[in-house]
């Protein structure tokens, strides 16, 4: 054991000191390691930032929220099932608040009606087109993680008051009053005229995904008195995350009773969560992140390449000196290491460097496109070093294993 | 004076060893049958001209290269079926080369080149360093122990791998053509340092073609078209008359 421990400490002094010898050869060879690891970190990042740009816009959604509505968010193919359903009423919030307040150990915390809709607002000469319309009450607040910029959600009384007023997001505010603050200003939303009281914070948006930054909230009996005459809209119902599926099966249950449906009659709603439109997205995250690791990959393949035919043009041009180590007493696996550990040491230095050019490209991006979410995280660092150990023990090990096999006759023998 | 150690225990035997190599269609009889046995103790020249087998019998005495056949006992072991492995130990532990271009790691320092055998022996890092030390200076480098090989003359360069075949303590010391690459001055120094490694009890395998370096040895053993032409001691000089 310690004379592996004493071979090894050996392996990495004449790495050092090869490397050191030849700086200019190994700092070129280590320069395909670097554009690999630099290539497969900032993929890294970006698959990364998809993510986390998915999070972020379905932070809105709340991830203690269950949705009842007539529609699932999935595409459907048998459209005519969902089609007749009767419409999901505004109406069955109170009903269902009115039960949770009836079982307060229920793991149903609240219910929110809310109809939308997509309306073209104006101020003045500015205006924006199929702007997502939320009629809501004031409970919204409480169920939503957005914070406001400046002023506040609607109260309680403002929404069973019907006041024409109205909550904008960010980039709806920036797009009608640009450099001036839209608080107390008014907009006319399809014809109504409205006063914005708040203004969202700035979410960002990502791959056009739904935000907070693009919409509009108002009072729901505002939006009903001005832009609908049937009662059809959905439900957010709050509920206590840790119990999910039970909530599920409880409010399926309570809907069931609200539209008195059968016992045999099938849901004519469908009651979704936030991961359900996570399951739609990750399919093309993935797939966004395979083929673009693939493609990064190949840079770091061709950097290994390089190493490899370092590794062989070493291993010719010290052929007496394995041979001489093997007069002495070297083992095969002596040699192999030696090899190995030089090959892993060039990819590990040439992954250090490609990672903090790496870091460098993240910070001027993170500058340049604050918009655009990456995520250079720990985790990262970890996966570039260890894919730089890899590149290094993959190529390195052909090289390694010939001279390993050299007959010590014929290598002391080489000129 | 000139002084014959008793010769002690027997560390080669080889028996009937031939070696065979395959150049193309071409079939070399490298050795054709060769036995032979050392003792502990002594102080061995082979001799032979170019093409007479001197080479593969020294690869074969070193634990280099294993017989085609016949049978190869380096202290009661046969290493003949020996696997890469365990020769690699063997020449390790029981084997000092010492070659004819000196073979030293450039970019190391003397100490550090001696050093190099104890650590495949899996020898402590003091004790390496002290043993290596001790090495360099009975073969008068003490002063030299952090020079790289390109610091040093080519007598110091043999001299540092003469301390490096040296320093495990082995069974015999096996030097190719120790003087080839040195200039006749340097060189007789160096085999005056052979001279006093045998009286200090090591036993020296020398190969050489040069008449004059091998009448150093004590016996000389000929070698011509893989065969041994003659084995015999050399005449020992009456001491000088006064």
């Amino acid at each position: 054991m310690s004379r592996f421990y004493y071979e090894v400490s050996e392996a990495f002094r004449i790495a050092y000191a090869q490397i050191r010898a030849s700086k200019l050869r190994s700092t070129l060879t280590a320069l395909g390691v670097i554009i690999g690891i630099v290539a497969v970190t900032l993929m890294g990042t970006a698959i990364g930032g998809i993510g986390a740009g998915v999070d972020r816009s379905l932070s809105g959604f709340g991830d203690d929220l269950l949705y009842v509505s007539k529609w699932p968010w999935r595409d459907v193919q048998d459209w005519w099932n969902y089609r007749n359903r009767r419409p999901i009423r505004t109406a069955y919030a109170a009903k269902v608040n009115e039960w949770i307040e009836q079982h307060p150990e229920s793991s149903l915390k609240r219910a929110i009606p809310a109809m939308d809709r997509g309306s073209n607002i104006v101020r003045g000469d500015y205006r924006v087109n199929n702007i997502y319309t939320l009629g809501t009450t004031a409970d919204y607040a409480r169920t939503n993680r957005s914070e406001m910029k400046e002023g506040r959600f609607f109260s309680e009384f403002e929404a069973q008051a019907g006041r024409r007023v109205c909550i904008v997001g960010y980039d709806v505010a920036d797009a009608l009053f640009p450099g001036e603050s839209a608080l107390g200003k008014q907009v006319r939303v399809s014809g109504v005229t409205l006063e914005v009281i708040g203004v969202a914070a700035r979410q960002g948006s990502f791959l056009g995904l739904w935000s907070w930054d693009s919409m509009i909230a108002l009072p729901l009996s505002t939006f009903r008195r001005s832009f609908a005459s049937e009662d059809r809209g959905n439900l957010r119902v709050q509920i206590d995350v840790k119990r999910m599926a039970e909530a599920k099966d409880e409010l399926r249950g309570l809907m069931r009773r609200i539209r008195q449906l059968g016992p045999e009659q099938r849901d004519d709603f469908e009651i979704m969560e936030q991961s359900a439109i996570r399951e739609q997205l990750d399919p093309i995250k993935n797939g966004v992140a395979l083929a673009g690791l693939f493609i990064t990959g190949l840079a770091l393949f061709v950097g290994a390449i390089g190493i490899m035919n370092i590794t062989y043009v070493s291993v010719k041009e010290r052929t007496r000196e394995i041979g001489t180590r093997k007069a002495l007493g070297a083992r095969r696996r002596t040699i192999l290491l030696q090899f190995l550990i030089e090959a892993v040491c060039i990819c590990l230095i040439g992954g250090f460097l490609g990672l903090l050019i790496a870091a460098g490209f993240y910070k001027v991006a993170a500058i340049a496109a604050p918009n655009f979410p990456l995520v250079f995280s720990g985790g990262l660092v970890g996966v570039g070093l260890a894919l730089s150990v890899v590149t290094g023990v993959v190529s390195g090990f052909a090289p390694a294993w010939q001279a390993s096999k050299l007959d010590p006759v014929v290598a002391l023998r080489y000129e | 004076m000139r002084l014959r150690r008793p010769p002690g225990p027997l560390v080669i035997a080889i028996e009937g060893v031939t070696k065979l190599y395959k150049m193309g269609e071409e079939t070399i009889h490298a050795l054709c049958g060769v036995s032979l046995e050392i003792r502990r103790n002594e102080y061995l020249a082979i001799m032979g001209p170019s093409g007479s087998g001197k080479s593969t019998l020294m690869n074969m005495l070193g634990c280099l290269d294993t017989p085609t056949e016949g049978r190869y006992d380096f202290t009661g072991k046969n290493v003949a079926t020996m696997s890469d492995d365990e020769l690699a130990d063997i020449r390790n532990r029981e084997i000092g080369f010492v070659f004819q271009t000196f073979n030293l790691l450039p970019r190391s320092d003397a100490l550090h080149n001696v050093e190099l055998p104890l650590i495949y022996a899996g020898v402590g890092r003091s004790e390496r360093i002290s043993r290596a030390k001790a090495a360099l200076e009975s073969v008068g480098l003490g002063e030299r122990l952090h020079h790289r090989p390109n610091e040093l003359s080519g007598g110091q360069r043999q001299r540092v791998a003469i301390a490096r075949a040296l320093v495990t303590r082995p069974s015999i010391i096996l030097a190719d053509e120790p003087t080839g690459n040195l200039d006749s001055k340097t060189g007789v120094e160096i085999m005056t340092l052979f001279d006093q490694l045998y009286e200090q009890g090591n036993t020296i395998i020398l190969v050489t073609h040069e008449e004059d370096i091998a009448q150093h040895a004590r016996r000389i053993v000929r070698l011509r078209d893989g065969l041994i032409e003659s084995d015999e001691a050399v005449r020992i000089a009456p001491p000088p008359t006064p």
